[in-house]
């Protein structure tokens, strides 16, 4: 966004520009004719420059940093470019430095502060404990310490058998799942 | 419960109006959830969008708000159905045009609403007739935590309930209320409203959302940001805006009266006028007129149980709803007719306005 002439969306010379005070911080955008009467800009009735911004804070750098595709779906940050939407759920680890200064200009906050569901919350922490038995288990076999390995081994069997476990109603699993 | 027995029943939208909802017509919730382990709605393969769609119509069905419901994918729709959904607010478009894998599930009096894989895996929406953030929040709460017991949500401990799209990360929580707003229009405030609820971080949009035009000066008011705050703290938020807007809108009806009567009795007076007489009457039309109607109830000059009508025609005049009513297809001018007919024969009944309250003064 060198250049303050040139469109957030195409590119093209930009001739709208606009400011928006949202909970109290500065948003700014610069549009071309054609990008803002597509996006209704010019109507003030029903416009938020939430999904304008999304687009436009996503700078040629921050998408470079990005690690490539997600290994969940295959979603790529030129897709999310395009979509201005994510491929799964697990794109939100895969793209984690392109999404935090984003959420600084859409968002209150950038931490969850709301209802927490108590299913799912169970769940990561399982999949961290199975994360963190498989580094110890690692690094004992590797220190031969085969009595703390065989500890951790039973151990990490019987988490793995509860981060398994299938509810009623979850999908089978498929290769987003890792 | 089939589609065609839940469009005859009694719905909370169309049969619920009181004084209570004068200003707020409705109030709406939505949240938008998404299972762990499947790819969002519009990035999935087919095979895993029916899976998806398989498992939350069977969870949907096992909980006690929705056991009885109305529960089908989008497929088995006529047109005609998914266009009268639309109108009564109970599905998106965007669902209505979804090809493979979209879903609904709607219980019987049409306050609960979830759609399935439509940009999200789920949404959920509550919707109560007037000002009720509250009661609409309690009952989505509570499907929602009955749901989670079924389903694997993903969620994040940082940014909490994951979404397609990052606008709704954190809460997944929409909370708006369908606003009438005929002095702040009538009197050219609007735009300012506009600007100033903006900078509240909360969004304005028509009557269908984004995009869609305020016909009827109908506009719906909703939070702009999901993450970095509790569904209380957005609600508390959003509640006291709207509670100004009421404010203001009062206010403007107010002056409307002591600046110019006249001119706003003359609206009211012709509006009633064309309602009573039309012959021809496009939905949009029907809008403004039933909306001036409207207005005239909550000023005084027509009778309270004439809200009721005119609540539900707002409803029923739209396109889908005059189709449903016909036995064969119309075009566009059988259209205008047959709703001119019905609100003709619906305004036949009710009595002149009576200006004498406001005209003593």
């Amino acid at each position: 966004m060198a250049s303050p002439l040139q469109c957030n969306l195409c590119g093209k010379p930009a001739t709208v520009h606009l400011t928006q005070i949202v909970n109290s911080k500065m948003h700014k955008v610069d549009l071309c004719e054609a990008c803002a009467q597509a996006k209704g800009v010019t109507d003030p009735g029903g416009f938020s420059l939430a999904d304008l911004l999304m687009k436009a804070s996503l700078s040629p750098e921050a998408s470079a940093g990005a690690a490539g595709d997600c290994p969940g779906c295959g979603f790529t940050a030129n897709d999310f470019k395009k979509h201005g939407r994510f491929g799964c759920p697990q794109c939100y680890r895969t793209f984690a430095g392109m999404v935090a200064p984003m959420l600084e200009n859409m968002h209150k906050g950038v931490r969850h502060a709301g209802k927490v569901p108590v299913k799912a919350l169970e769940r990561h922490t399982l999949l961290e404990r199975v994360a963190g038995l498989e580094a110890g288990l690692a690094a004992a076999v590797k220190a031969e310490r085969y009595e703390e390995a065989a500890r951790l081994r039973d151990e990490l069997a019987e988490a793995r058998r509860s981060a398994a476990k299938p509810s009623p109603g979850t999908p089978a699993p498929s290769p987003a799942r890792r | 419960m089939t589609v065609a027995a839940l469009l005859a029943n009694p719905s909370e939208l169309t049969d619920t109006a009181s004084s209570k909802c004068a200003v707020v017509l409705m109030t709406r919730i939505r949240l938008a959830r998404n299972l762990a382990g499947a790819a969002f709605p519009g990035w999935c393969r087919e095979a895993q969008r029916e899976e998806v769609l398989a498992s939350c119509r069977v969870a949907l069905g096992a909980t006690a708000a929705m056991r009885r419901s109305v529960n089908v994918p989008v497929a088995e729709l006529t047109d005609l159905q998914k266009q009268i959904l639309v109108e009564r607010h109970l599905i998106s478009r965007e669902l209505s045009g979804s090809k493979h894998g979209g879903g609904l599930v709607i219980n019987r009096d049409q306050t609960v609403s979830v759609m399935i894989n439509e940009e999200d895996h789920l949404r959920v929406q509550v919707l109560r007739a007037g000002f009720q953030l509250k009661k609409a929040w309690n009952q989505i709460d509570t499907l929602d935590s009955e749901l989670e017991e079924r389903l694997d949500y993903a969620f994040d401990p940082e940014l909490g309930y994951l979404t397609a799209c990052p606008t709704n990360l954190g809460t997944g929580m929409r909370a708006s209320a369908m606003m009438h707003l005929p002095a702040l229009v009538i009197s050219g405030q609007m735009e300012k409203v506009v600007r100033a609820v903006n900078q509240l971080g909360m969004v304005v949009r028509g009557l269908f959302g984004e995009g869609s035009d305020a016909s009827g000066s109908i506009f719906q008011i909703s939070n702009q940001t999901t993450l970095g705050e509790s569904e209380d703290a957005i609600l508390k938020r959003l509640g006291s805006v709207l509670q100004s807007i009421i404010e203001h809108e009062l206010n403007a009806r107010e002056k409307l009266i002591e600046a110019d009567a006249p001119k706003l009795f003359d609206k009211i007076g012709r509006a009633y006028g064309i309602l009573q007489n039309c012959h021809q009457l496009s939905s949009s039309e029907a809008m403004n007129l039933l909306s001036l109607l409207r207005l005239g109830i909550d000023l005084g000059l027509f009778p309270e149980p004439i809200r009721a009508v005119t609540d539900r025609l707002l409803i029923e005049a739209q396109p889908g709803h005059i189709q449903a009513a016909a036995r064969h297809d119309l075009d566009s001018v059988m259209r205008d007719a047959l709703r001119a007919d019905k609100i003709r024969n619906e305004f036949a009944v009710v009595a002149r306005p009576d200006f004498s309250l406001h005209t003593k003064e």
